[in-house]
């Protein structure tokens, strides 16, 4: 038994883990392979749209700054070919095209120069005092000498201050003579400073040999100027075409991911640079995938939790289901049993009653012998007449037996008819008033009027009856008592309670008290049958025989029968 | 003709007593007898027809459960052979539906076996008179 239960222990604690570990991989691998397939597509089309951002805001910025250069450079072109080196020679008049430009364009130009052939300025309008100035030395003027136009580098120059110069050749009238103009650094610098975006993006202009071209608010630091190769790599390959913009992703010495973005500017001279911290560029992505696995992590606690709650909960019904299961078989068995004892008490009863019958009926032609006037004299003929008289009671004994086991085995008379419960019983009462005045028993009845027709056979329900009124009358026999028969309707059965207060039933045989041929009564006063048949009755109308008992207090008796369907509601008038 | 015979010995009963259990039917057919009715034994109800082929009897206890023939179909035999046979039959415990069918074909009454003596000399002379009254 404690072997069978260790198993049965066991194998719930399997079926507990097999029932949490399925529904936990079931429900968990779609869980996680859905959140990563739409991260990850997510993640890409972020990667694409932010980079399609970026590169759009590059290339439009460098167009702009080109265009900013372009429109310099038409505008000092413009002027020296209207105006030529004659006019321009002429400082309040240079001071007047300096006054002007300013007023339409506003601080972008800073100073205008006329610089002859051998790199002398010889006019100059501007805030600084470099008239004469000689720049035949200088880097710029010896490239811009050589070309139509030129648009210098950023350099110090005599003036000392960060600047770049635009100048325009002209060979018209006697030789060489260059227009120049300073380019305010500060303007052309929040030209690049405008483009920024998040927390660390920010841009900045790389001529050729990766010096800076502008003053960017936050200067590239030591690693992000460590990061240079990236620059030589972009100004390695020259563009194919003036709006081609490249991107790059490297990690820096801090192990920290940038984002480059570079676009040629100045027909390939300058590089305009974007740089931003990839987490930065990212950050929006960075919160959805913190989300997301949020999300993921309470949807897997939600299912572990199920999971457990769920399998717990099947466990429990499959567990109840199985205690059912047995109670079940072991009913099926009893009644099996039952049946099987009915069927061989039934031929017992057969075979067994045609020689008691031959013997009861010698015992009585010995009788009818002995009415003979030869036997009269007889000393023992008392004897003779005892003990044949003794032979045919027993013979009697045995043919009630025979007759209770027929009834076990199968009930008489079944013909199903409307009961109305109180009338039945009160009837059975009226039967053992005589006996129960005999043993000193006082019999108490409630039975209300309202209860329901019960669809059974009359003759079976009167030997339920009969026989736990008897019972209950033998347990009171010697001492006397109260018995008390009620009646009441619970759900849909109606429950007869039969109490006795005798010598109730021992715990020991309160198990047994329904088997065939139990019996504590002394020998030849019960068959042990009484109970099993009521038993089988009761169960077969679907009721229940309950018992309940308590040595020394008495034992009560309760019989539930269903009401069937059709008669429930139908009340008796009285 | 069975009328020409019958007032010859109209004080005592003729009796025909079927049952295959032939110790009980020799035990029982004695202590009748001692009671001044005319007993004639049938242990099948192939001897209980050719009983009544060859005499007539008023009263016949008939067991309804036999070998070699079913008690029914005895009693619808012995009714064809005499309608006027008042027929007692002895059942088992418990075959009140064949008591019943026995007495829609005509039986006078039954009795549960084991039956007591008395018990069958009272129905014996019961179907006695009922036969005595139908003539």
């Amino acid at each position: 038994m404690t072997k069978n239960n260790q198993l049965a222990d066991h194998y719930f604690r399997s079926l507990n883990r097999n029932i949490i570990l399925i529904i936990i991989i079931v429900s968990v691998i779609p869980l996680i392979l859905v959140s990563s397939t739409i991260y990850y597509q997510f993640r890409v089309a972020y990667h694409e749209k932010v980079y399609d951002h970026l590169r759009e805001l590059v290339n439009s910025h460098s167009q702009n700054i080109d265009h900013f250069l372009q429109e310099k450079l038409s505008d000092i072109r413009f002027l020296s070919d209207i105006c030529g080196r004659g006019k321009l020679e002429d400082e309040p008049f240079l001071q007047e095209r300096l006054a002007a430009l300013q007023k339409d364009f506003g601080r972008d130009f800073v100073d205008l120069g006329v610089i002859n052939a051998d790199g002398v300025q010889i006019a100059y309008a501007g805030p600084f005092k470099l008239a004469r100035a000689d720049y035949s030395d200088a880097e710029w003027f010896r490239k811009a000498i050589q070309s139509e136009y030129f648009i210098s580098d950023v350099f110090l120059g005599l003036r000392g201050l960060p600047h770049f110069i635009i100048a325009v050749r002209n060979s018209r009238e006697d030789g060489h003579w260059i227009l120049r103009a300073t380019i305010d650094f500060v303007r052309f610098t929040t030209l690049v400073e405008n483009i920024r975006l998040g927390q660390t993006g920010f841009a900045f202009i790389l001529n050729n040999k990766e010096k800076l071209q502008t003053t960017p608010m936050t200067r590239p630091s030591i690693d992000m100027i460590a990061g240079k190769t990236i620059y030589a790599e972009f100004l390695a390959k020259p563009s194919v075409s003036p709006s081609e913009v490249r991107i790059a992703v490297k990690s820096d010495s801090s192990q920290q991911e940038n984002i480059y973005v570079a676009a040629f500017l100045k027909y390939g001279d300058w590089l305009l640079v974007y740089q931003q911290r990839a987490a930065d560029a990212f950050a929006d992505l960075g919160k959805t995938f913190k989300i997301t696995t949020v999300l993921m992590f309470a949807g897997l606690l939600g299912i572990i939790m199920m999971a457990f709650t769920l399998s717990r909960q099947i466990v429990k019904r499959v567990t109840k289901a199985d205690e059912e299961k047995q109670m079940m078989s072991k009913k099926v068995v009893e009644a099996g049993k039952l049946a099987s004892v009915g069927e061989l008490a039934a031929g017992i009863a057969h075979e067994i009653n045609n020689p008691v019958a031959i013997m009861v009926e010698e015992a009585g032609w010995m009788g009818d012998l002995l009415e003979e006037e030869e036997f009269h004299e007889s000393e023992n003929l008392a004897e003779f007449v005892r003990a044949i008289e003794q032979i045919q009671t027993q013979g009697k004994r045995c043919k009630e037996i025979t007759h209770k086991l027929l009834s076990f085995a199968r009930q008489t008379d079944t013909t199903v008819q409307d009961i109305h419960i109180k009338e039945l019983l009160e009837e059975l009462v009226a039967l053992s008033t005589q006996r129960a005045k005999y043993s000193m028993v006082e019999i108490q009845t409630d039975f209300p009027d309202d209860l329901p027709f019960l669809k059974e056979s009359v003759s079976e329900l009167q030997q339920v009856f009969f026989n736990l009124i008897n019972n209950a009358l033998d347990a009171m026999e010697n001492d006397g008592g109260t018995l008390t028969i009620s009646s009441r309707r619970k759900e849909n059965y109606i429950i007869i309670k039969v109490s006795d207060t005798g010598k109730g039933i021992p715990e020991v045989n309160l198990g047994r008290i329904f088997d065939p041929f139990f019996t504590t009564k002394p020998v030849g006063k019960g068959t042990g049958l009484g109970l099993s048949i009521c038993y089988g009755i009761i169960d077969k109308m679907g009721g229940k025989l309950e018992v309940e008992s308590t040595v020394g207090t008495g034992t009560t008796f309760l019989v539930s029968i269903p009401i069937k369907e059709n008669s429930d509601g139908l009340q008796i008038e009285m | 003709m069975a009328s020409s015979s019958k007032n010859s010995n109209s004080d005592r009963v003729r009796l025909l007593l079927i049952d295959d259990e032939k110790d009980f039917v020799n035990i029982l057919s004695k202590r009748i007898k001692r009671r001044n009715i005319d007993v004639k034994k049938a242990f099948s109800g192939t001897e209980a027809i050719q009983a009544l082929r060859g005499q007539e009897f008023d009263v016949a206890v008939l067991d309804l459960k036999m070998e070699d023939m079913d008690g029914i179909e005895v009693l619808k035999m012995l009714k064809i052979l005499d309608p006027e046979l008042a027929v007692i039959m002895l059942t088992g415990h418990g075959s009140a539906e064949a008591a019943g069918r026995g007495i829609e074909l005509g039986a006078f009454d039954y009795l549960t076996k084991p039956c007591g003596l008395d018990e069958l000399l009272k129905k014996i002379m019961a179907a006695y008179e009922h036969r005595k009254q139908d003539e």
